[in-house]
């Protein structure tokens, strides 16, 4: 009950979220059609607001985005609904890109950006938890000195600092992988690298420490005495508690990833959706950006659900009424 | 219920599976990193020439777009009755083989070749530059460069819905392959006008089956050099040979990247490494070490029309007053901006035409004379800058704009006594801000589209909704309009020196800065076939690997 609660939310959320980031937008000045070479005359910049039904009252533009429009065809004379809008899954068209609808261009940067992500979440588990674990069970020794360093290190310095210094070392110093672009799997490795760091020094940090904790519990003890090797210990007893809070912060997480990152994706010139979305603010794109923007929403809600689900699957004492 | 139950259940052990299990999980990520290789886009081959054109464009529909880094991909797609010459940008034959040009020069005469062709393989016909060059002036595709066709005997009527008969514009095809233009006043630059994007050809009955669709269909028809294969938006455009072009016998690469860029320092990463083979757009040049690259065996400067210049708001206070401007220019050592800040070989401006076009030799604007400067402010009623209100100076975001504003505001505190606030806005803002005329002094620039003083001085005229200034003059748009009607060039010259004299030396509604200078970075023992010219186009027709000189098929 309390998950069909949530989802039925989502929708009044989401055309809330619409609304506002419409209005929002047209409340800051410029308008998709300013350039510096204004055209010639003013009816020319009439004609292009009227194809994009510009001069329309913001309410009505409202409306004929949501796709909750009647207008009267002027050939019959019967009240049609206008074609498209949100509630048939129509994002609309690109102001910025003329030739593509924002759908064609969501298919086209979504499965990069989700590529990306995907790939950096695994980096991030592949590098964090191995490293966490390492850091504890060589607790105050060289090798948790040298380890909990790095894991500080990267959680200290932003994407934004990472990715140029990657790109100088790798693509430029040693020429190992491309500099920019994307379509190899070559092109992936430096940039999951950037998005992923800080992460994996974030989990390599909650690792550590739910491994610490648990290794001080009763039934560790117990196992000791019982006589089991130390390595079964780690992996057979202490490894599966441990990691509980890896995975409850790997939801959020997974989220983060998947929405794409600008940073890196400017970094890396990368036609991910975050590029886009930014862009798309700058070029004044409305349907662009109120369609990511409910992307985005989409994304986050749906995952947060997961979440909060996994939760109850994975702890019993967790009850959704 | 029950069932759902059961599911959830099952669910569950799965989770509970794949999380406890080390070995499943690893198994799992190396699905998710496979998963990932091939969510990549797959694999392509290389082109023979990949070039760093700059922003990602807007369209290719050549009644659509505006940048210069979109025109040069369009040009590549679709070509009209001229061509530009690679060298020296001049009108060449292209879809026209020749032309008849009247003794008035008010009428054009061109004949088609007959072995023109669509990509498709189907012949171009006169008919076809009727149907392109109509929906370039219909009000519903509401294209920024229709005014290019203005010049078109009831081009203009015809745009407004004065004249609702397309017969009454003065285009006519005379047979299949002859195209007959009748002009309002003889346009010494129409040939060059033809051989831009805006009045290149495109498919009609191709556009009347698909509508506002057609560029996003497989295979559209091409009339330029090369067809479309496929575009990936913020990455690239790769575009292959046409192979029935009419030229495509001297067309030697097959396949040409287009690849869309930004940011200057990623570009010099591609280009250092190998990844890119030309970089032609100014702004992909890290004016930090624009003074190191400059000196670089890759490095192509060169001339091209385009000027920087600061315009006055001349409806504001102040500003009304041609002394404060004239005041305001003289205060201005461009040298040590030129010097110190762009340091890309940009060259000191006093007029707004840059030189180095035929039959036009701008003349001298007010230059660096700060005793003058402070003279005429004292004549305005201000000496020394006392009682002088405050001035806002409007620039879009970026680092050497910024240096610009800084050198500029420091140049008028010293010389003028004049105290002016930067206020700086993101691209948009900056254009509403200018256009609705919300500024007192504000950066701008402008790149001419023909090799004519008309492409700038036209700015200035009193409903250009370029000039943003304010400023009108009649006695400017009756100089200019003249000068448009006559043919001979000596006295053409004449009249447009002293429009452009009342703009740069008595009026003053704006301030010339430089001129900039073209920047080409490519390996000239590996490419040839690249020129620097005035208008900066450079046909990928043209561009050949050294030492292939005969076409691959």
């Amino acid at each position: 009950m309390y998950f069909l609660k949530r989802i039925a939310f989502i929708v009044p959320l989401l055309l809330l979220i619409s609304f506002l980031a419409f209005l929002l937008l047209k409340l800051a000045p410029g308008g998709p059609f300013d350039q510096e070479r204004a055209p010639a005359s003013e009816a020319i910049r009439k004609n292009i607001e009227a194809k994009y039904h510009l001069n329309e009252p913001t309410w009505k533009q409202y409306l004929r985005y949501l796709g909750l429009m009647w207008e009267r065809d002027v050939a019959s004379g019967e009240l049609q609904r206008v074609n498209g809008g949100l509630i048939v899954g129509d994002f609309g068209p690109s102001y910025k890109y003329r030739d593509h609808s924002v759908n064609d261009i969501i298919a086209q940067a979504l499965p990069v950006s989700l590529t990306l992500g995907l790939l950096a979440f695994v980096f991030v588990q592949c590098v964090g938890i191995p490293l966490g674990f390492y850091t504890a069970v060589r607790r105050g020794q060289l090798g948790d000195h040298v380890g909990s360093f790095f894991a500080v290190l990267v959680v200290c310095i932003p994407a934004l600092v990472v990715a140029p210094v990657l790109i100088t070392l790798f693509a430029i110093k040693w020429q190992w992988f491309p500099p920019a672009l994307w379509g190899t799997p070559w092109h992936v490795v430096l940039p999951v690298v950037a998005l992923g760091l800080f992460f994996a020094g974030k989990v390599a940090r909650l690792m550590r420490e739910g491994l610490l904790n648990t290794l001080q519990s009763e039934f560790i003890t117990t196992a000791r005495a019982k006589g089991l090797s130390e390595a079964k210990i780690l992996w057979k007893h202490a490894f599966r508690l441990a990691v509980l809070p890896v995975v409850s912060y790997s939801g959020p997480l997974l989220a983060d990833l998947l929405t794409g990152s600008f940073v890196v994706e400017a970094a890396f010139q990368i036609p991910g959706i975050g590029v886009f979305m930014v862009n798309s603010m700058l070029n004044r794109d409305y349907p662009m950006t109120v369609g990511l923007v409910i992307l985005y929403a989409v994304l986050l809600l749906v995952l947060n659900l997961v979440v909060d689900f996994s939760y109850s699957l994975l702890d019993p004492r967790v009850r959704y009424d | 219920m029950k069932c759902s139950v059961h599911a959830l259940f099952q669910l569950k052990r799965a989770f509970c599976f794949l999380s406890s299990r080390r070995t499943q999980a690893g198994r799992l990520s190396v699905l998710l990193l496979w998963l990932g290789f091939a969510g990549c886009t797959a694999q392509i081959p290389k082109a023979d020439l990949t070039v760093l054109n700059g922003p990602d464009p807007q369209s290719l529909d050549p009644h659509i777009v505006t940048g210069q880094a979109d025109m040069r991909v369009v040009l590549s797609l679709f070509e009209g009755l001229t061509r530009f010459n690679p060298v020296n940008s001049d009108p060449d034959p292209a879809i026209a083989e020749r032309w008849h040009i009247s003794p008035d020069a008010k009428v054009y005469t061109f004949y088609l070749r007959t072995n023109a062709c669509w990509s498709n393989g189907e012949p171009i016909t006169a008919e076809d530059f009727l149907f392109s060059w109509r929906r370039l002036l219909d009000p519903k595709t509401a294209a920024d460069y229709a005014n290019q066709l203005f010049y078109v005997r009831n081009g203009e009527k015809f745009y407004h819905g004065k004249i609702a008969d397309e017969k009454q514009l003065g285009l006519k095809a005379l047979d299949a392959h002859t195209l007959q233009v009748e002009l309002e006043n003889p346009t010494p630059f129409f040939l060059q006008l033809c051989s831009t994007h805006a009045l290149a050809v495109v498919p009609g009955r191709f556009i009347g089956q698909q509508g506002d669709k057609w560029l996003r269909q497989p295979n559209f028809p091409c009339s330029g050099a090369y067809q479309l294969e496929f575009q990936r938006l913020s990455d690239r455009i790769r575009v292959r040979k046409n192979p029935h072009y009419w030229d495509a016998a001297n067309v030697t690469l097959e396949t040409v990247d287009l690849v869309s860029c930004t940011s200057p320092t990623t570009a010099m990463n591609l280009y250092k490494t190998g990844r890119a083979d030309v970089i032609w757009d100014k702004f992909l040049v890290p004016v930090e070490l624009a003074d190191v690259l400059r000196h670089g065996p890759d490095f192509h400067g060169y001339d091209f029309l385009a000027t920087e210049f600061m315009r006055f708001n001349v409806t504001r206070g102040p500003l009304t007053n041609p002394l404060v401007r004239r005041a305001f220019v003289q205060a201005v050592d461009k040298r040590r901006i030129v010097e110190r800040i762009t340091r890309g070989g940009e060259r000191v401006a006093t007029h707004l035409t840059p030189t180095g076009i035929e039959h036009y030799r701008p003349p001298q604007g007010l230059g660096y004379d700060p005793n003058a400067a402070r003279q005429s402010l004292e004549q305005a009623g201000y000496p020394g800058g006392k009682g002088f209100p405050r001035l806002q100076y409007l620039y879009n975001t970026t680092p050497g704009n910024e240096r610009v504003a800084v050198e500029l505001q420091a140049m008028w505190r010293n010389e003028l006594g004049v105290e002016v606030e930067l206020q700086q806005a993101e691209w948009k803002v900056y254009l509403d801000l200018q256009s609705k005329g919300n500024y007192d002094l504000s950066r701008g620039s402008w790149v001419g589209d023909y090799k004519d003083p008309n492409t700038f001085l036209d700015l200035f005229t009193s409903h250009n909704g370029n000039n943003r200034t304010g400023w009108s003059n009649a006695r400017y748009d009756a100089l200019l309009s003249k000068a448009n009607q006559e043919r001979d060039p000596g006295v053409r010259e004449k009249l447009l020196q002293e429009a452009e004299t009342l703009l740069v030396r008595d009026e003053v509604p704006l301030l010339p800065i430089y001129i900039y200078r073209g920047q080409l970075f490519f390996d000239d023992n590996k490419w040839e076939g690249i020129h620097g010219n005035l208008i900066d186009e450079h046909p990928l027709s043209a561009i050949r690997r050294k030492g292939e000189p005969q076409a691959k098929r």
